[in-house]
């Protein structure tokens, strides 16, 4: 009964995954033993859990045949927030802080949100654009408050001792991360609403032939990206203490690459969550397992982009011979 | 079926009905009554107002004019979802289901049935699937993903939707087109089943021997009027139906002709691509059309397009005109004198966005063209030119294909391909889907085309047209050919014992 | 049926004069010929970029790597000037290099059937990151002193930089090749209808796979611009240049969907950018306000046909005759995109 539950639990894809993950560790660890202890498990974990967060909205998006490019500029937008909270009161309390991050975030992506499913714009199109729309309020608000960097130490304590604390050797990122990635599977999973984004993407035809509101579904898809990428803005605030106006620049290409090797077709309508996020893993544990494997930093950009490359390559190979041993079962059980 | 004293009221009527877009009168005073047990049969050309029927039923559209009334109550149906609520299902003829998506969930999207915490209760959904494909008498498993299904499979599952909503009144809109003879007839067996359940049903369709096997009455549609309505299908020839739809008496539909064949100018042999069709060989002459019959699915539509070389071969030879042509290269098969005119009209035959002169000379740009330039004015010439010899009925030839009618897009695609000057003709189902004047003026063409010389294989699921045009019938099942027919030896039963893969002694 | 009037290039060409207008009338130093070279200068590699984006986008595809190509290409020239090889030796090097990073993408995209998007987002990090590997993390400069003003100064006499006249003359043969030829021709019908194009004798596989060769190589092309005109070769180049050079094709009114655009939009689009840009510049506003600016406008450029669909659709009060066959046409496209078709009209020149 156990086995059969996990089977159901991890598809093929989140398996091949999950093996790949074993391969990278084991042979980083035959170099370096530390790479697998009690540490290096924790930073790994740590470090992926941010681009982790940001995969489990592209993915709400991306089921439906959409893209948000602009998270990484959302992610700069809230971490800038935070500092500025931080500013204007010391002792802001953490909650607050994830709140209004949350908030600004959703407000983000309710604006993308409008234009994709109000105005029916290309969300390729639109995030593009307000990825630069964001940013540069990004930067412009740094410019008008004079306020170009914000530091650690203008933080307060608790906040940061959140971003890089843990419960039970956990890190609280990810904590927070796995919380996120629960409650996101089991709505796609479980919920009509979640069942419905797949059909948004399988077939927006069908879809609106069958009376789904795809509008308001792919305006909330949006919104949660965009709170999920304010969440991220802010915990990246939290972890690393420094912020400028730059951070999360570059971010959406990483996350995009995260989903797609997370099994997530990029035309949308199949894929899971828990597939990203494992995709999200196994990419942050290749970067950082290259420096340990004696592959000079410089080579980190290229593997994560051969990875990439490799995943789709792979997903097309097992589509193609799966279609052909579909013809040829169809031709056979014509009898 | 006998009328009982007291009629209870009809499930479905629309009376007086009228419908216009800006100055087109689409439907006129269209009175139209669907009763419990029955099949009611829509007959009219294209263009006759059928679509726009579906469409007011379905919700789609309101009346301007009339009433549709449900069960004796008038309504008005503001969505197609609206009129789902109200028991009316519309089933396509091309389905649109969610590949990525199991046969389950595909019947119960939006509906699905709930178990605590507004969870989907799959085990529940899986359940009620199987017995709605039981009650239809079909096995389909509602755990496989939907990729792959054959169209047939899709719309049983589009039946299970419309059970599963509970609909009472189900419009099947030209269901067959893609079906073949076997999967038809299990359509309608379902359908008797649906109608013995006690819905309503309407069934449309250009398959005049279709109606005559399924439908109890019929109801006839032209230029937007009803001309004969619920008409019981006892009391009406085949003659006088298409003499109501077409408005004239119409004498034959084939044309006459004495072939005198030469030499052979396509030559196939041994044809093989792995899981698709094995061995074929035979040949075309000049002046001669030989028809390609078979099962939807038999593999002919393949074969076309290896020969052309849209799809790659695994072995055998195509020779045109003498010469061997490279297998998987569409452009020589052309140079040599090949042209295909594709199953597919919208999807492979025409760019729909594209005008009617710049979809006429995609497969001349370079003979439009001048030192490597494209010259507008003489792709203007050319599409005049076809225009006029296939008289096309349109608006400027600058308008895009897609506002023409189905038979006019037809003869877009004919030009086309005529404008290469092929000296071999393949065409893959000529006139599916376009109305009795036009197919006449298609079949009219074919022999007008093959009396001047032209070598043409002519593949077509119409078992009348393959047997009035051709000369020579080559039968195909599952890939290989079972049967070479000539002309005297071609019957409906010679041709569906060859379809159905019965192998007679004498043939290979 | 269809309105000139209201053609998106024309609309562009408005706001390009528009904007020229303000700055010559109220920014002091616009109108000198030494900042509209400098405006068409600092635009040259974008532009460039654009150019060869215009005709993948038109199939229908996309290409994000082209950025990275440019500063694979960079890092290659001065890894190989650093080696001691001549300019004119490492000329021809970097332009096959290019072209051989665009076979790659060909490859993946047309023979493998790989999505465009997902491929260009890999080679994206591919090439940078081989950028890295090909030069490390510094800069090489000290470029030769007679090819240097061709990326840095004006034709004599006039305003025009040189390299102005490079993306003239890439400009006008692109635009030869996809308004005036077959392959043009064949360009619009695969980005609107890939199989009826197939089934009409076009290689489309063929088509496909020339358009991301040719685009790697006039990234080469604008790469070589770039390092002589900073007269610096770093991994870097041009980080993040992919997406204006995407901003301003779709800015000129090229649908994301392929079938629709010109070379004119694209130019006049680039020109739009270049001239609000250099306004704010001299108006000390900020890069990462120009920015917003450009985002906007972008935003803007796919909300006007939406607009003035629904605009037409409430004039035409009953809608139009349904297609006579009896399943409507669907795009098989992104939620709702369908009515997102670009800012202009049908035939293109």
């Amino acid at each position: 009964m156990n086995l059969s539950r996990l089977r159901t639990l991890f598809s093929g894809r989140e398996m091949s995954i999950v093996a790949a993950l074993i391969v990278v560790v084991a042979v980083t660890t035959v170099v370096n033993t530390s790479f697998l202890s009690g540490q290096g498990i924790h930073d790994l974990f740590l470090n992926a859990s941010i681009i982790a967060l940001l995969a489990i909205g592209q993915t709400l998006l991306v089921i439906t045949r959409n893209i948000d490019l602009s998270v990484g500029s959302v992610m700069g937008l809230t971490a800038f927030l935070s500092g500025q909270l931080f500013i204007n009161d010391h002792g802001t309390p953490v909650f607050l802080v994830l709140l209004a991050g949350i908030a600004l975030g959703a407000v983000c992506g309710a604006f993308n949100g409008a234009l994709v499913a109000v105005a029916k714009v290309p969300a390729l199109v639109v995030t593009l654009g307000t990825l630069y729309v964001f940013r540069g309020l990004d930067y412009g608000w740094a410019t008008a408050t004079g306020v170009q960097q914000v530091n650690a130490d203008q933080m307060s304590p608790s906040f940061l001792s959140f971003g890089s604390g843990s419960l039970l050797g956990i890190p609280n990122l990810t904590i927070l991360t796995v919380i996120v990635l629960a409650g996101a599977a089991y709505a796609l999973h479980n919920w009509r609403s979640g069942r419905e984004l797949y059909a948004i993407g399988s077939n927006p035809q069908a879809a609106r032939l069958a009376g789904i509101p795809a509008g308001r579904r792919v305006f909330t898809a949006f919104v949660l990206s965009g709170a999920l990428a304010g969440l991220a803005g802010v915990l990246h605030a939290s972890y690393f203490g420094t912020i400028n106006a730059s951070v999360g620049g570059g971010r959406e290409l990483d996350v995009v690459a995260a989903v797609v090797v997370g099994g997530v077709a990029i035309f949308g309508g199949s894929g899971s969550v828990l597939g990203a996020v494992l995709g999200a893993l196994l990419l942050t544990t290749i970067t950082s397992a290259l420096p340990i494997l004696g592959v000079p930093a410089f080579w980190q950009r290229a593997v994560s982009g051969a990875a990439l490359l490799l995943a789709i390559s792979l997903d097309r190979a097992v589509m193609l011979r799966v279609a052909t041993k579909l013809r040829e079962q169809r031709s056979a059980s014509r009898a | 079926m006998a009328a009982p004293e007291q009629t209870p009221p009809p499930l479905l009527e629309l009376r007086t009905v009228s419908k216009s877009f800006e100055a087109v009168k689409a439907l006129r005073g269209v009175s139209l009554t669907l009763r419990a047990g029955e099949v009611h049969g829509l007959a009219g050309e294209n263009g006759a107002g059928k679509s726009t029927l579906v469409r007011v039923i379905g919700g789609e559209h309101r009346p301007d004019v009339g009433e549709v009334l449900l069960n004796g109550v008038v309504v008005d149906f503001s969505s197609p979802r609206d009129a789902q609520h109200n028991g009316v299902a519309v089933i396509h003829q091309e389905p649109t289901q969610f590949p990525d998506l199991s046969v389950a969930e595909n019947v119960f999207m939006g509906r699905q049935p709930l178990r605590s915490g507004r969870r989907v209760d799959r085990r529940e959904m899986r359940r009620r699937a199987a017995e709605l494909f039981d009650q239809l008498g079909v096995p389909i498993d509602p755990q496989r993903p939907t990729r792959g299904l054959s169209i047939a499979d899709q719309q049983i599952i589009e039946i299970a939707k419309a059970l599963s909503a509970e609909a009472r009144i189900i419009v099947m809109d030209e269901p067959t087109a893609a079906l073949s003879s076997l999967e038809a007839d299990r359509l309608f067996g379902v359908a008797r089943r649906l109608a013995e359940g006690g819905a309503a049903l309407l069934f449309i369709s250009h398959r005049l021997d279709e109606m005559y096997a399924l439908c109890d009455r019929v109801t006839v549609l032209r230029d937007g009027a009803v001309v004969a309505e619920g008409v019981p299908m006892s009391e009406i020839d085949q003659d006088t139906l298409v003499r109501r739809m077409v408005g004239r008496p119409v004498d034959q539909l084939f044309p006459q002709r004495d072939t005198d064949a030469g030499d052979e100018l396509l030559v196939v042999e041994g044809l093989t691509r792995s899981g698709v069709f094995n061995d074929i060989s035979f040949s075309v002459r000049r002046g001669e059309i030989v028809g390609l019959a078979g099962l939807v699915g038999s593999g002919r539509s393949e074969v076309a397009r290896a020969i052309f070389g849209i799809d790659p071969l695994d072995a055998g030879s195509v020779r045109v005109q003498g010469a061997e042509l490279p297998s998987g290269k569409p452009r020589a098969a052309i140079d040599s004198g090949l042209a295909l005119v594709p199953e597919d009209r919208r999807e492979q035959g025409l760019i729909l966005d594209l005008s009617i002169e710049r979809n006429a000379s995609l497969a001349r740009l370079r003979a439009v063209s001048d030192k490597g330039i494209v010259r507008r004015s003489a792709e203007r010439a050319l599409a005049r030119k076809w225009a006029d010899r296939l008289g096309l009925k349109s608006g400027a030839l600058s308008d895009p294909v897609a506002t023409l009618s189905g038979g006019n897009q037809q003869k877009v695609v004919l030009g086309k391909w005529l404008a290469t000057d092929p000296s071999v003709l393949i065409v893959d189902e000529p006139t599916r889907g376009i109305d009795i004047g036009a197919k006449v003026e298609v079949h009219l063409l074919l022999s007008d085309l093959a009396a001047r010389g032209m070598a043409i294989l002519l593949i077509s699921s119409e078992l009348p047209e393959v047997l009035g045009m051709a000369d020579r019938v080559l039968v195909m099942h599952e890939g290989r050919i079972t049967a070479e027919l000539g002309k005297d030896e071609a019957t409906e039963e010679a041709v569906m014992y060859a379809a159905t893969g019965n192998l007679k002694g004498s043939v290979a | 049926m269809r309105d000139r009037i209201f053609r998106w290039e024309s609309v562009l060409l408005l706001l390009v004069v528009a904007v020229l207008v303000y700055g010559a009338s109220s920014t002091t130093g616009f109108s000198s010929s030494d900042n509209i070279a400098f405006l068409l200068l600092d635009n040259t590699e974008v532009a460039l970029l654009a150019l060869g984006l215009l005709p993948i986008v038109l199939t229908g595809e996309i290409d994000l790597s082209v950025a990275s190509v440019l500063g694979f290409c960079s890092a290659l020239t001065g890894q190989l000037w650093n080696a001691g090889m001549s300019f004119e030796t490492i000329v021809p090097i970097v332009l096959v290099a290019g072209a051989v990073l665009g076979t790659v993408n060909a490859a993946l995209i047309v023979k493998f059937g790989l999505p465009s998007l997902a491929v260009t987002i890999g080679t994206l990090g591919l090439y940078r990151g081989l950028a890295y590997v090909v030069l490390g993390d510094g800069a090489v400069t000290g470029f030769p002193e007679n090819f240097r003003p061709l990326a840095t100064d004006t034709v004599p006499g006039t305003f025009v930089p040189y390299a102005t006249v490079v993306v003239i003359v890439v400009g006008a043969l692109i635009a030869l090749v996809v308004h005036f030829t077959p392959v043009g021709r064949a360009l619009y019908a695969i980005g609107l209808g890939s199989e009826t194009s197939r089934f009409s004798g076009i290689r489309v596989d063929r088509v496909k796979m020339s358009l991301y060769v040719v685009s790697g190589v006039i990234a080469a092309l604008a790469s070589l611009v770039y390092t002589l005109r900073y007269n610096s070769a770093r991994a870097d180049n041009a980080n993040g240049l992919e997406l204006t050079a995407v901003a301003a094709v779709l800015l000129g009114g090229v649908s994301i969907f392929g079938g629709r655009g010109t070379v004119v939009g694209v130019l006049t689009a680039l020109l739009l950018m270049a001239g609000l840009r250099n306004v704010l510049f001299l108006n000390d506003v900020t890069n990462e306000i120009q920015n917003v600016i450009s985002g906007l406008l972008l935003i803007i450029s796919v909300l006007v046909p939406v607009v003035t669909n629904l605009l037409r659709k409430r004039r035409h009060a009953a809608a139009a005759p349904p297609p006579p066959s009896t399943q409507t046409p669907s795009p098989p496209d992104p939620v709702g995109a369908a009515a997102a078709s670009g800012p202009y009209e049908e035939d293109q020149r």
